[in-house]
């Protein structure tokens, strides 16, 4: 392994009982990568990255990382119990377990966590109840709190999954401004066009690695269709690849047979 | 007046009694914050007609109780936090499935060969103004080393409750946690049982833990808010008890209900106020 790689899964295979998840999946991360994981659901993509993880452990294959990697996790926001009596101080506070036995913060830590706060734009939120918080902002407490461990390498599962097209500006903005500032990334989403497609790498997932490079390298019908089992169609737009979906078409097409869309 | 008041406190067996269900509901409040947290309110029923079965075991084999019920306690919790973890069930059908079981057992053993009528009461109402020394010593004992546990792994336990997969991920034992978290409630059903019965022991798991639920937004302070309401509740339904020569187990649940009815209806009232201000706004 050279000294840039932070992770490598090498040919591994994931099961959940007899279930496989991933089938011989090869992936590396290196430093400063900003990878995404896409595909269709149940095509993996959430598993590899459990993988990534050490949360998954393969059947065959496996896992290597960096020695002393620190890794920092963003699980999907529509998994958080959002009636849970946490402020949002105590949700980062929580994370940093050793050597720390009783509930107060300490000074420290406070002033620590209230710089990541501050960096992340939720300033002055510290004390707030993560229901009162806008969907942006609590997408961001969550990074907050994976940054709190100061990770080389940020993983996020579905960043923009349930969030409106401001909250997904504001989250895309975010990463770009991390992985500036140096901390590598790997995600998944299902977004291809809001998110996948400005990434400067994606894996295209369907049990098995599909295709793996750059966007505007990877995203063609070919693909597509070995990836999500239907047809797509991609334009580029800016020297950006965007994925036009057929099935809308098909329906156009469909309505306008029974007379009630103008050809 | 005050001499009226203070009449059942020159009765050791009253004093011993009110000392023991006020460690009892704190202790009960204490651990209730998992409790209603983790959506298991269904446990300390559960866990207690478990304990039963191991109860019952222990008494036919004629095993000291506390070994007996304990270790049957004790692993029922661990098995249902086992089962509830893999998912395929709820955790309200793991709980379920394991205590009625145990609890049937327990039931047969003793119609073959026991007396099971009159366990079955003590089991349900305990005996709490009939508590013996060593009864207050393990009280005392599982409250002290609970309220230890709780504050010493606060955060361990705190993030495996509110994120168990990132926690996991994090480094926390979260099974460590969710079996340290079962062992502490079923040796709190166990030494409680005896004393307070079955249906206190649920009430007190669930009564003040909801109601500093609705006071507070910090779990750091549900932590402390719930065990006061537990202890008060057990204060004051003891006393009242007495005086109106009602249940004490009946009594005491009913002053923590008391609370919960005010504390809604004053939240409920809160929430509106605050909708009204900001249609102001």
């Amino acid at each position: 392994m050279t000294a840039d790689i932070l992770v490598e899964c090498a040919h591994i295979t994931c099961a959940y009982d007899s279930t496989v998840a991933v089938h011989d999946a090869h992936v590396t991360i290196h430093r400063g990568d900003f990878v995404g994981i896409v595909g269709p659901s149940g095509s993996g993509k959430t598993t590899l990255l459990k993988a990534i993880l050490g949360a998954v452990k393969p059947v065959e294959g496996h896992v290597t990382k960096k020695p002393g990697l620190r890794m920092g996790y963003v699980p999907q926001v529509e998994s958080v119990d959002w009636n849970f009596p946490v402020t949002v101080l105590e949700v980062m506070a929580m994370t940093r377990t050793t050597g720390r036995f009783f509930p107060r913060v300490s000074v420290g830590e406070r002033t620590e966590a209230l710089e990541v706060l501050e960096r992340l734009g939720l300033g002055g939120l510290e004390n707030r109840h993560i229901r009162e918080l806008s969907g942006g902002q609590q997408q961001r407490v969550f990074v907050a709190r994976a940054l709190f461990h100061k990770p080389e390498l940020l993983v996020l599962d579905e960043p923009t999954s349930g969030v409106d097209v401001r909250t997904r500006h504001e989250v895309l903005h975010l990463l770009a401004d991390l992985h500036d500032d140096g901390v590598s990334i790997v995600l998944t989403t299902h977004d291809l066009n809001g998110l996948a497609a400005h990434l400067p790498r994606l894996v295209c997932m369907n049990t098995s690695v599909v295709a793996d490079g750059a966007p505007i390298d990877i995203l063609n019908s070919d693909v597509l269709e070995k990836t999500y089992g239907a047809p797509m169609e991609v334009l580029i737009h800016g020297g950006m690849p965007i994925v036009v979906d057929n099935g809308g078409d098909t329906i156009a097409r469909r309505l306008g047979e029974l007379g009630e869309v103008d050809q | 007046m005050i001499s009226g008041i203070l009449d059942p406190y020159h009765y050791q067996f009253f004093t011993n009694g009110i000392f023991v269900a006020t460690i009892a509901g704190a202790l009960c409040g204490l651990l209730g914050v998992f409790v209603v947290l983790r959506g298991m309110s269904y446990i300390g029923h559960g866990l207690s007609h478990a304990v039963f079965g191991g109860a019952a075991a222990s008494a036919v084999m004629g095993l000291n109780y506390f070994v007996g019920a304990g270790i049957w306690g004790v692993s029922s919790g661990v098995i249902i936090g086992r089962i509830a973890r893999r998912r395929l069930i709820g955790a309200d059908a793991a709980i379920g499935v394991v205590t009625t079981a145990s609890f049937a057992m327990g039931l047969a053993l003793l119609n073959r060969y026991g007396q099971a009528k009159k366990s079955i009461e003590a089991v349900l109402f305990g005996s709490v103004l009939g508590v013996q020394t060593a009864d207050i010593v393990a009280v005392l004992l599982v409250a002290i080393v609970t309220a230890l546990i709780v504050f010493g792994l606060y955060r361990h336990l705190l993030f495996a409750t509110f994120d168990p997969e990132v926690a996991q991920v994090s480094g926390v034992r979260v099974a460590w946690m969710e079996a340290l978290l079962m062992g502490m409630l079923s040796l709190t059903i166990l030494v409680t049982m005896r004393v307070i019965g079955t249906l206190l022991i649920s009430a007190l798991l669930v009564i003040p833990a909801s109601v500093a639920r609705m006071l507070t937004n910090s779990f750091s302070r549900m932590l402390w808010i719930s065990p006061l309401i537990g202890a008060v509740s057990a204060f004051v339904g003891m006393n009242l008890s007495y005086h109106l020569d009602t249940s004490a187990s009946a009594t005491i649940i009913l002053v923590g209900t008391l609370q919960f009815i005010v504390v809604y209806a004053v939240s409920g009232l809160r929430g509106r106020s605050r909708i009204a201000h900001l249609h102001h706004v």
